[in-house]
C-alpha cells in the first residue's frame, strides 16, 4: 500500500515536471478561435501550421510542439492563457496576438519572463515606442503604419477633406491617428464606435454624409468590416463618397462583402499576389492544404512568425537557452518573408514597404485582392524614436 | 434639423427592431412565466434560414416567408421537445437550461453552416436611397423595416386586443391556473405563443441579417437590450415592450449621434471622442436603473395577477 502510494506520488512528480528544456521547441500560440472573429484565428493557425510543414515540422533539429490558445478577444482572458503558457507550459516562444488590447494586457507577462514574444498582428504604438522590449517581435507592423499609407495615398489622389470612423480601442485609436499624421488635407469629423458589441453604424455614416466630407476613411477588421460596407452600400453613399480603408477588406470579409468592396482601396503590407517565390509556394499550398480557403494577411504575418522563430533556433542549434544569440538572429530578419526583404528597426518593428490593394474581378470572375501600386518602400513607424533600445 | 429627422429615423428604426425582438420575448416571459435565454438563439436562427433560403430560391421574398415558417415550426418543436418539460420548476432551472440551449445552438449552427457566418445581399430594389423629406434621402432596406414592423406590431395589437386567441392570451397572463380552470387547452395555447414568440424573434434576425452579417452568437448582445426593454416596459405588457423599445432606440441612436458633439463643448476633442462611445452606451442602462427606482413595474405593467 505505502508503496503504491510512493510510486503515484512519482508519477505525479513525473506528470508536473516541464518537458525538460532541449527535447522539443515549444512554441504557444494565442489568437481568436472562438465567437464571431474565430474566423480570424483559424486562418492564423492554417497558416502556422503550413509553415510548420514546410519546415519538416523541427526547427534546429528538434521536434516542434505548438500549444493553441483562445483569447475569446477578451483582453483578460488573453493575459490568462499568456500566464498559463508561459508559467505551466514553459515555452520557449510565444506568438499569435490578433487584438492591440489582448496583447498590451499580455505584455508584461512574457517580458517579465523573458519569453521571446512574436506579434503575428496586433502592433499597439506602445509597443513600438515605450514599451518596446529586447523580447518583443513583429511580424506586422505598427497600428498607424498602414493608415499612414492611405494617407499618403489619399495625398495623392488629391481629396481635400475626410471623415474618420473607428472603434473605440487601441487599434482603432492608432488608426485614426495615423491617417491624421499623413493627411493633408482637412479632417471634418472623427467618429468611435462601441467595440466589438455595435454593429450599427447608421448614425456615424448620417454623420458621415452630412459632414460634407469628399471621403471616407474607416478601419473595422473582421465581421464588423462586413457590416459597415453593407450599410455604407445600403445608405447610398458609396455613389456619392469614396470610401477608403485599412484593415477592413481581406480575403474573409470579402466573401461577404461581395459587390459592396468592389472598387474600394485599402493599404497593405502584403497581399496574395506578390510576385516573390516564398508567396507564391505560401498561397498555393495554402489554398491546397485548405481547400476553398484564401489566405489572409494575418495568415501570411504567421507564417512569417514561424520561420523568424526558426532562423533563431537555427542560429543556436535548437539551444534556446541562448537568448542573447537568438535575439540577434532575429534582429537580423534573416529569414525568406513572403512580404519580401524587410528590415527590422531598432523596436523590433518590421521596416516595409506598403501596398495599395484593390477589388478587382479575377480571371475566373471571383472578386479577388489585388497589388496596385508601391504607397510608401522602407517605411518605419513614428514611435521608433520613444523605444528606449537603440540599434 | 434635417439631420436630426435622419438620426431619429435611424433610431426608430433600431427600436423597432429591438420590439420585434422584445414582444416575443415579454409574451412568453409575462404569459409562460418561463425564462427563455435562448430568444437570441431563435433570432440568429431566423438571420441562417433566411440567408439560406434565400440563396436555395434566389427569390428574396420566397426566401424570407419561408425562413419565417421555418422559425415558427422550430420554436414549435422547441417548446414540444424541450421547454414545456421546465414550466414547472424555478427560473434559475429555466435560465440554466436554456443557457445550454444558446450552446447547443451555436454549436450545430457551426456544424451546420460553418463558423465563417453568411451573407445575406438585398435585391436591387431595396438598395436604393428614398427621398423621403426633400433633402433627406433614407435607405429603402431601413425604412422597409420600419413598415414592416409597424405593420407587425399593429397586426399583434388587433390580435391581442381584438380576438379570441388574444383574449385567451390575455388571460392568461393574469391569471392562468383559472383560464385552465375553465376548460382551455393551456398546453395548446402555450404552444402558439412560444411558436409565435419564435416567429417574431426569427423576423428580428432576418431583417437584421442583410445591415449585419449572419454569424455566430448574433443574438447574444441583442437579446441583453431585449431584457432590458421589457424590464423597462413591464414584464408580459406588448404596448410597454412597443414603448420602451423605441425609447431605448432613440437613446441609444441620438446618443451616439449628438452626444460626441455635446461633449466636445465641455471637453478636450479627444477626450469627447473617447468618452462619448462609452457613455452613449450607458445611457440606456441609465434609463433602466432609473425607471426601476420609480416605476419598478415597468413603465407600462401588464394587468395585475
Amino acid at each position: 500500500m505505502k508503496k503504491a502510494f510512493w510510486l503515484a506520488g512519482a508519477a505525479v512528480l513525473a506528470l508536473a515536471q516541464p518537458a525538460s528544456a532541449g527535447d522539443t521547441i515549444k512554441i504557444g500560440f494565442v489568437s481568436t478561435f472562438s465567437g464571431p472573429t474565430a474566423v480570424i484565428g483559424n486562418d492564423m493557425r492554417n497558416s502556422f501550421e503550413l509553415a510548420l510543414d514546410h519546415l519538416g515540422r523541427k526547427m534546429g533539429g528538434k521536434p516542434v510542439e505548438v500549444i493553441y490558445e483562445d483569447d475569446g478577444q477578451k483582453p483578460d482572458v488573453g493575459k490568462q492563457k499568456t500566464e498559463k503558457l508561459i508559467q505551466s507550459d514553459k515555452v520557449d516562444f510565444i506568438a499569435g496576438y490578433i487584438w492591440s488590447n489582448v496583447l498590451l494586457a499580455s505584455l508584461k507577462t512574457a517580458v517579465d519572463s523573458k519569453t521571446f514574444l512574436i506579434s503575428a498582428n496586433a502592433g499597439p504604438s506602445q509597443l513600438a515606442g515605450e514599451l518596446c522590449s529586447p523580447y518583443v517581435f513583429s511580424t506586422s507592423w505598427q497600428n498607424d503604419q498602414t493608415p499612414q499609407a492611405v494617407g499618403t495615398y489619399m495625398n495623392q489622389k488629391g481629396v481635400k477633406s475626410v471623415f474618420l470612423i473607428g472603434p473605440n480601442y487601441a487599434a482603432g485609436k492608432d488608426m485614426l491617428a495615423g491617417v491624421k499624421s499623413t493627411f493633408k488635407g482637412q479632417v471634418v469629423g472623427e467618429e468611435y464606435t462601441v467595440w466589438p458589441s455595435q454593429l450599427d453604424f447608421s448614425a456615424e455614416l448620417t454623420k458621415a454624409k452630412n459632414s460634407k466630407a469628399e471621403s471616407i476613411f474607416v478601419f473595422y477588421p473582421g465581421a464588423a468590416g462586413v457590416q459597415f460596407l453593407n450599410q455604407y452600400a445600403q445608405a447610398g453613399i458609396k455613389a456619392q463618397i469614396p470610401l477608403y480603408t485599412a484593415f477592413t477588406i481581406d480575403e474573409l470579409s470579402l466573401p461577404l462583402q461581395k459587390e459592396n468592396a468592389l472598387g474600394v482601396p485599402g493599404a497593405q503590407q502584403w497581399v496574395n499576389d506578390l510576385p516573390n517565390a516564398e508567396n507564391k509556394k505560401f498561397v498555393e499550398d495554402y489554398r491546397k492544404k485548405f481547400t476553398g480557403l484564401r489566405p489572409t494577411f494575418y495568415g501570411a504575418q504567421s507564417y512569417d512568425a514561424a520561420n523568424l522563430i526558426n532562423s533563431a533556433v537555427v542560429a543556436v542549434k535548437g539551444d534556446t537557452s541562448k537568448k542573447d544569440e537568438m535575439k540577434a538572429e532575429m534582429e537580423k530578419a534573416n529569414f525568406k518573408s513572403v512580404r519580401g526583404p524587410f528590415k527590422y528597426g531598432n523596436n523590433h518593428i518590421p521596416i516595409q514597404n506598403f501596398y495599395l490593394q484593390d477589388v478587382v474581378k479575377d480571371a475566373d470572375g471571383q472578386l479577388a485582392l489585388k497589388t496596385v501600386a508601391t504607397i510608401v518602400k522602407d517605411d518605419q513607424d513614428r514611435f521608433a524614436d520613444k523605444c528606449p533600445m537603440k540599434k | 434639423m434635417l439631420v436630426l429627422v435622419e438620426q431619429s429615423l435611424n433610431g426608430l428604426q433600431f427600436g423597432l427592431l429591438l420590439f420585434l425582438l422584445a414582444a416575443g420575448l415579454t409574451l412568453v416571459f409575462g404569459i409562460m412565466d418561463f425564462v427563455n435565454l435562448a430568444h437570441g438563439s431563435l433570432y440568429m436562427m431566423g438571420a441562417y434560414f433566411a440567408a439560406t433560403f434565400v440563396a436555395w430560391t434566389n427569390s428574396f421574398i420566397l426566401g424570407i416567408l419561408l425562413a419565417l415558417g421555418a422559425t415558427l415550426l422550430l420554436g414549435i418543436a422547441l417548446e414540444f421537445i424541450a421547454l414545456r418539460h421546465l414550466y414547472g420548476r424555478d427560473h434559475l432551472d429555466q435560465v440554466l437550461a436554456t443557457f445550454g440551449l444558446i450552446l447547443f445552438f451555436n454549436d450545430a449552427v457551426r456544424l451546420i453552416w460553418g463558423p465563417a457566418g453568411l451573407s445575406l445581399p438585398l435585391p436591387a430594389w431595396l438598395t436604393v436611397p428614398v427621398q423621403i423629406v426633400p433633402g433627406v434621402f433614407y435607405p429603402a432596406y431601413r425604412l422597409s423595416i420600419i413598415v414592416v414592423a409597424l405593420a407587425v406590431a399593429a397586426l399583434l395589437y388587433i390580435v391581442v386586443m381584438r380576438t379570441r386567441i388574444g383574449m385567451l392570451i390575455r388571460a392568461g397572463a393574469s391569471n392562468r391556473e383559472m383560464i385552465g380552470a375553465l376548460g382551455i387547452n393551456i398546453k395548446l395555447l402555450f404552444t402558439l405563443v412560444f411558436g409565435l414568440g419564435a416567429a417574431l424573434a426569427g423576423l428580428a434576425g432576418l431583417m437584421q441579417a442583410p445591415i449585419l452579417t449572419v454569424q455566430i452568437g448574433m443574438g447574444e448582445n441583442i437579446l441583453i437590450l431585449a431584457f432590458v426593454i421589457i424590464v423597462i416596459g413591464g414584464i408580459g405588457s406588448i404596448r410597454g415592450a412597443f414603448m420602451a423599445a423605441i425609447f431605448v432606440g432613440m437613446i441609444d441612436t441620438l446618443g451616439r449621434a449628438f452626444l460626441p458633439d455635446l461633449l466636445r463643448m465641455v471637453l478636450s476633442s479627444a477626450a469627447a471622442s473617447t468618452a462619448a462611445p462609452a457613455l452613449s452606451s450607458m445611457l440606456i442602462y441609465l434609463l433602466m436603473a432609473i425607471v426601476l427606482v420609480v416605476r419598478p413595474e415597468g413603465l407600462f405593467p401588464a394587468a395585475k395577477r
